[in-house]
């Protein structure tokens, strides 16, 4: 008798054969420009369900420029583990080529270079068209969006969200769950599940006056001859991570105890295969399936990490599929004695130039911009730096912004918060509103200017760290650390919180900040209520016009240790 | 007939003789130690046995949600250790009563949530769990 396990990696050997890291294997087809969609999509089907996972688009129904990490450090038990290996140690992990489209998709690696080489990743339009190839041959397969995908553009913020809907309707999920959703209100959150042809799934969402569920939990499907459950899991530190007064009256939370009681309630209902659609983030995912038992599969969101192959926990297989329209996975599951049998998986990379756009979609995504195209065209300036946002301790677009913000607001220090969503631009791109918007847009960007002392400037420092570097993943929130303009730090990652941050420095003085003096700070996206000032787009943009040209210095103003 | 949660909550707090610890205006404050001390009249304390819920990270530090129980308690001592007042409750239990309270506490700081069970058989037990309050705002 064949084992789960020895099936599994049966499966994995002979995938070997199309790509052995489950993305494939193309350098060779593309150098010679003979890299096809029929190479990106082919898949050698398995049993008879399919899940297509798409997960935090962040509104981005354009192909944009992605660049991945460069730093992602894991602490604790996944320290070096997957998704906290970064550039060649992650080609090398998965036997990726160098320079290789894959190499390209999924890692920082010569990523200008690679860039141009390889175009813009994503687009909507050709997401729909895997998602309708995949359909064309599993007609039953399952549809499911991970969340953050109604945020996260100038379309999107000026119609709180309508366009994606909107265009996202077309392509008929099966299920979503969320977590940015929430800050378009939840009067708004609301109105838009009242008109969605699909449940808006959240196990961990109740109300927090009765402590009764809020929001549906789960949803029955019987595709492809099986019964399966599909249960939702939104952020969990929605209200702490971001404005809570926005969504009074709810709370969210991991509640395991929850997880437990209803993988057990569709168990009892039969379901075959139970899938939680998650935006936990992919190291709370892997404690979560190291603890509850009887989940087959997690689809992950939240922390943006695209990884070519599943990782295992148990009996619990995690998929990881990117972020920002960059990927589709696809994932086969054999299903037989009412248990998951094997499961095949692909994370398909959209090339935005070999993967054609689906007609319908491409025309409904340009009717949304249209009456918004003048002010999404706007060049505002030019950069000749690279700008990306991913990193845990910065990336060049908030180093853009924290500039800003110290000259237009006439600050000492700027903070901007480690968010992971919004593309990159390459050197020589101009910036248009969109681009800037890509980066800011959101419904909390009063630019405030206040005064701190260093004591709560260090309290704030190593309250992040802590939500990052925590060595329990269940009290991690699964953003960047804060971005610091005009002062630098070092961090010791592996000590405590209170004892991470150390020699807190002005750079334009070189003078160490002192816990009782004042300083001036700057700042966006505070999720206090009061907040007064202009909006974060309208302080950036007002930078940009006035240097015409962006050119940024290598940011080495923070020193990062691991004791 | 089946209980929801909320049911078996109510139930509980119907059978629930409840006394929120006096807090002396001027005396010092008795610590952790000494209330548990007091709680158990010195008697060993094994690690185990009681259930605490309550969120990983606080969502409102002002007012968080806190859950024990215990099979077979008849009272829980629920302490906040992190607290200028250690001091959060004591749940009695008749002999009818589900051994499950549930209670909102606010919370100074991260800290550690103790709660210590009585049992039928006067065997005291011990779990703890920790709850993070924090400034909050950068996730995403």
């Amino acid at each position: 008798m064949i084992s789960r396990r020895d099936f599994l990696q049966a499966t994995i050997a002979a995938s070997a054969i199309i790509g052995a890291s489950g993305i494939g294997q193309w350098g060779r087809l593309a150098a010679q420009q003979r890299l096809t969609q029929d190479d990106l999509l082919g898949f050698d089907p398995l049993g008879s369900v399919t899940l297509i996972h798409l997960t935090d688009l962040h509104a981005q129904l354009k192909p944009v420029w992605f660049r991945e990490p460069e730093i992602n450090i894991g602490v604790g038990e996944v320290n070096g583990l997957p998704p906290h290996v970064t550039g060649a140690d992650f080609l090398k992990l998965y036997d990726i080529k160098p320079g290789s489209p894959e190499a390209y998709a999924l890692s920082h690696q010569d990523f200008e270079a690679l860039a141009k080489a390889y175009g813009r990743m994503g687009g909507l339009d050709r997401a729909a068209t895997v998602v309708k190839s995949i359909r064309s041959e599993r007609p039953d397969a399952l549809l499911l969006d991970g969340g953050d995908t109604w945020h996260g553009s100038y379309v999107a913020e000026k119609t709180a969200g309508q366009d994606v809907v909107n265009v996202m309707n077309l392509l008929k999920p099966d299920a979503m769950t969320s977590h940015w959703e929430f800050t378009l209100g939840r009067d708004r959150v609301d109105e838009i599940v009242e008109t969605l042809e699909f449940p808006f799934l959240g196990a961990n969402i109740f109300d927090a006056e009765w402590d009764e569920p809020a929001y549906e939990p789960y949803k029955m499907f019987e595709r492809g001859g099986a019964k399966i459950a599909v249960i939702g899991q939104s952020f969990p530190y929605m209200p702490i991570a971001n404005p809570g007064w926005m969504f009074p009256g709810l709370s969210f939370g991991i509640r395991e105890e929850r997880i437990v009681e209803l993988v057990a309630e569709v168990r009892d209902q039969g379901a075959e295969l139970v899938v939680l659609l998650s935006h936990n983030g992919f190291d709370v995912d892997r404690k979560l399936a190291s603890r509850v038992q009887g989940i087959d599969i997690i689809l992950c969101g939240h922390t943006h990490d695209a990884l070519p192959e599943p990782v295992q926990v148990g009996e619990t297989f995690l998929i990881a599929s990117g972020s920002n329209g960059k990927f589709v996975s696809r994932i086969d599951v054999e299903i037989s004695g009412g248990a998951m049998k094997a499961l095949r998986h692909k994370l398909i990379p959209v090339f935005s130039d070999i993967i054609a756009p689906d007609a319908e979609m491409a025309a409904a995504i340009n009717a949304e911009r249209a009456p918004y195209e003048a002010e999404l065209s706007e060049v505002l300036g030019r950069t000749d730096s690279l700008l990306y946002r991913r990193g845990n301790f910065n990336g060049t677009w908030d180093d853009l912004i924290c500039n800003a913000l110290i000259e237009e607001r006439e600050a000492d220090i700027a903070l901007s918060p480690g968010f992971r969503w919004g593309p990159s631009l390459l050197p020589g791109d101009p910036i248009t509103r969109e681009a800037l918007f890509n980066v800011t847009g959101m419904s909390y960007p009063a630019a405030y200017r206040s005064e701190m002392t260093g004591e709560r400037l260090k309290a704030i420092l190593e309250d992040v760290a802590d939500n990052l570097f925590n060595p329990d993943p269940f009290y991690q929130q699964g953003g960047d650390m804060v971005r610091v303009g005009g002062m630098g730090y070092a961090i010791d990652v592996g000590k405590p919180m209170g004892a991470r941050v150390s020699q807190m420095t002005l750079l334009a003085s070189g003078e160490p900040v002192e816990p009782s003096k004042s300083y001036v700070v700057a700042g966006w996206a505070s999720v206090n209520e009061e907040t007064e000032g202009p909006a974060i787009w309208d302080v950036v943009e007002a930078y940009i016009k006035r240097k015409k040209v962006i050119q940024l210095d290598p940011n080495k103003s923070v020193k990062v240790f691991r004791a | 007939m089946e209980l929801t949660r909320r049911d078996a909550l109510l139930l509980g707090a119907g059978a629930v003789a409840a006394s929120v610890l006096p807090q002396p205006l001027f005396a010092a404050e008795p610590t952790l130690d000494e209330l548990i001390a007091a709680f158990t009249e010195g008697a060993e304390v094994k690690d185990g046995g009681v259930d605490i819920g309550a969120p990983e990270i606080a969502e409102n530090g002002n007012t968080v949600p806190v859950d024990v129980s215990a099979e077979g308690a008849t009272s829980i001592l629920l302490l906040a250790g992190g607290n200028p007042s250690p001091g959060v409750a004591t749940f009695h239990f008749g002999k009818l009563a589900v051994p499950s309270a549930s209670t909102r506490i606010r919370l100074a700081q991260t800290q550690d949530i103790v709660a210590v069970a009585k049992l039928s058989d006067g065997s005291y037990v011990k779990a703890s769990r920790a709850v993070k309050v924090t400034i909050g705002g950068c996730g995403g």
